[in-house]
């Protein structure tokens, strides 16, 4: 075995006419954690799909434990768990019970995936629900039950994809703990995500998908150097105000993009940033009623990759 | 989250509590944990079964009472005549709830999950069938009582009667994989209820289920007698009301054996071609 837990190597995959992998090749460190971040058709859950043997690529090859995910599938789903936007669990069935049969499924013998059963139920929090059927639970208590499912049989390799789409934030840092959990005793995570910031918290590097292609890969610090260290969100009376304020700003070298009302300016360096944005907006100027200062997410760094940094 | 964790820096998986090389004892227990599962999930979703049971309720109390006193059938009376058709007609509608049951697995994503477990691949169809023959030998059962409940009484002694059921169950087990072949190509339940309903209907009420053939018009006998509900229709008068049945079993035998070959073939590859 390598000692990247999952290699991918020119992956390409068509729907009728939708490209939706485009030569994708990328790799993952045995027990690290990679986040893969793209926006809504960019190709993660064909990846995921993919890797997980649910679907068959076109050409290239990918490999999770030195396995390949096509002549070697039924031993690669011995190694993997799968949960996130598209593995359900049975909303008839208890949280116990999904578990239990997930367990018999997995090969895990049926007094063993009781115990292990039980064993995660406490570990998500869930044993005061476990034996209610899980159309009863929230949607935090689903998702925690679908990850639950994908380590019944203890899989050195897990995929995640879109685990936190739709939660509110407790369940979300509650399923971040978890992540950091695996991480710590060794999983291999493949993570999908719409956010930057989860990417951030939980992933050692990252891999920028578009267009079924890697549009940029490193470290969540190096994306993020590369991307601005903040983005301003300032608010306005009118979309003229907007307007001269957008000017101003665009004559001292900051990139703007105007929706109505609302101007979000993009800042290189976090430290002086707020200063420097708020000196552009002199006298000249009508003040912004709202001003919102926050880390970049995807959708900007997807604006920047996409408008080159030209001013709006 | 301390228990999710393992000790050591390796995750080692769980080990397979049997031979990976035994693979048939495997799918059939997969198969019966599948079965399980649908069962449950059939218990605990009341409107399936009530579309299984009340449903022929509803139809041998219209036919019994509200139409049968305007049908004749020759030779025998209208409730012995009508009900190997309801039990025809049960079956075939609760065929329906196998595609609509497996497009809803389709949809949610289960069948995803299922395809990345180390499980037999066969397993996740063949389960649901086997949920639906149980789910079949229950209605068929319900359906007797309310059989002799309204008048009906067996000519032809109790071997004929249980030959005729075991063939409707039969018959029920080769539709269960026709409408698996469906519900997995139309991937939502409302689309494999759509697609599911106008099929049986047609089957059923072009048969010689509730009224002879012979009072439909030329083209309409033509297609209404050589298709498989009539053939099942037929197989069960024969045994039950009595007279010359071997010609009749046999022609029911063939649509069965034939409509599961084909329909396990496609079954099986539709589920494959999931991963395409």
């Amino acid at each position: 075995m390598s000692e990247n837990a999952i290699e991918v190597d020119g992956l390409r995959k068509t729907f009728g006419r939708f490209t939706a992998l485009d030569g994708l090749s990328f790799a993952v460190a045995a027990g690290s954690v990679l986040g893969l971040l793209g926006p809504n058709g960019s190709g993660k859950t064909t990846t995921v799909s993919i890797l997980s043997t649910a679907l068959r690529p076109d050409g290239g090859q990918a490999t999770v434990h030195g396995l390949d995910v096509v002549a070697d599938a039924a031993r690669v789903r011995q190694v993997i768990g799968l949960a996130g936007q598209f593995a359900a669990v049975d909303p008839n069935l208890s949280g116990r019970e999904n578990l239990t049969l997930i367990g018999r499924l997995s090969r895990v013998g049926r007094k063993q995936a009781r115990v292990r059963a039980g064993e995660l139920l406490d570990g998500f929090g869930l044993s005061a629900a476990a034996d209610r059927l899980a159309r009863t639970y929230s949607g935090g208590m689903r998702r925690r039950l679908d990850v639950a499912a994908a380590l019944l049989h203890r899989p050195p390799v897990l995929f995640l994809d879109e685990p936190t789409t739709g939660l509110d934030p407790e369940s979300r840092f509650a399923l971040w703990d978890a992540v950091r959990d695996l991480s710590r005793t060794g999983t291999t995570v493949l993570l999908t995500t719409q956010y930057l910031e989860e990417a951030d918290a939980l992933a050692e590097r990252v891999v920028i998908i578009a267009a079924g292609r890697v549009a940029d890969t490193g470290t969540p610090a190096q994306l993020k150097a590369r991307f601005g260290a903040a983005v301003f969100d300032l608010g306005f009376g009118a979309p003229g105000d907007a307007e001269t304020a957008a000017l101003a700003l665009a004559a001292r070298g900051y990139v703007t993009e105007r929706t109505g009302a609302t101007l979000r300016v993009r800042a290189d360096s976090g430290s002086g940033a707020v200063t420097g944005v708020l000196r552009a907006l002199d006298h000249q100027v009508p003040d912004p009623m709202s001003v919102a200062v926050r880390e970049p997410t995807l959708d900007d760094v997807f604006l920047s990759l996409t408008q080159g940094g030209k001013p709006a | 989250m301390t228990t999710v964790a393992t000790t050591g820096s390796t995750v080692v998986p769980l080990a397979p509590d049997r031979p990976a090389g035994d693979r048939v004892t495997a799918a059939v227990s997969d198969t019966v944990d599948v079965a399980w599962r649908n069962l449950r999930t059939l218990l605990r979703t009341p409107q399936a079964l009530i579309f299984a049971t009340i449903q022929p309720m509803i139809f041998v109390l219209l036919f019994r009472y509200a139409f049968g006193g305007a049908i004749r059938v020759p030779g025998t009376s209208y409730v012995d005549y009508l009900m190997p058709g309801v039990f025809a007609q049960a079956v075939a509608f609760g065929a329906i709830g196998t595609a609509v049951g497996l497009a809803g697995d389709l949809r949610s994503g289960l069948l995803v999950r299922f395809r990345t477990l180390p499980m037999s691949r066969i397993a996740v169809l063949a389960g649901r069938t086997l949920a639906d023959l149980v789910r079949n030998l229950l209605v068929v059962a319900v359906m007797i009582g309310v059989g002799f409940a309204v008048g009906f009484r067996v000519a032809n002694g109790a071997a004929g009667l249980f030959g005729a059921l075991a063939l409707v169950v039969a018959f029920a087990y080769a539709a269960s994989w026709a409408f698996v072949a469906l519900g997995l190509r139309v991937s939502d339940p409302e689309a494999a209820q759509a697609a599911a309903v106008p099929l049986v209907f047609l089957l059923v009420f072009t048969s010689a289920a509730f009224v002879p053939s012979q009072s439909m018009p030329g083209w309409l006998q033509a297609f209404g007698t050589h298709q498989p509900v009539n053939a099942l229709v037929s197989a069960e008068r024969a045994l039950i009301l009595g007279g010359p049945a071997a010609h009749d079993v046999l022609i029911c035998l063939a649509w069965i054996a034939g409509l599961l070959l084909v329909f396990v073939l496609l079954a099986a590859r539709g589920y494959a071609r999931m991963g395409r």
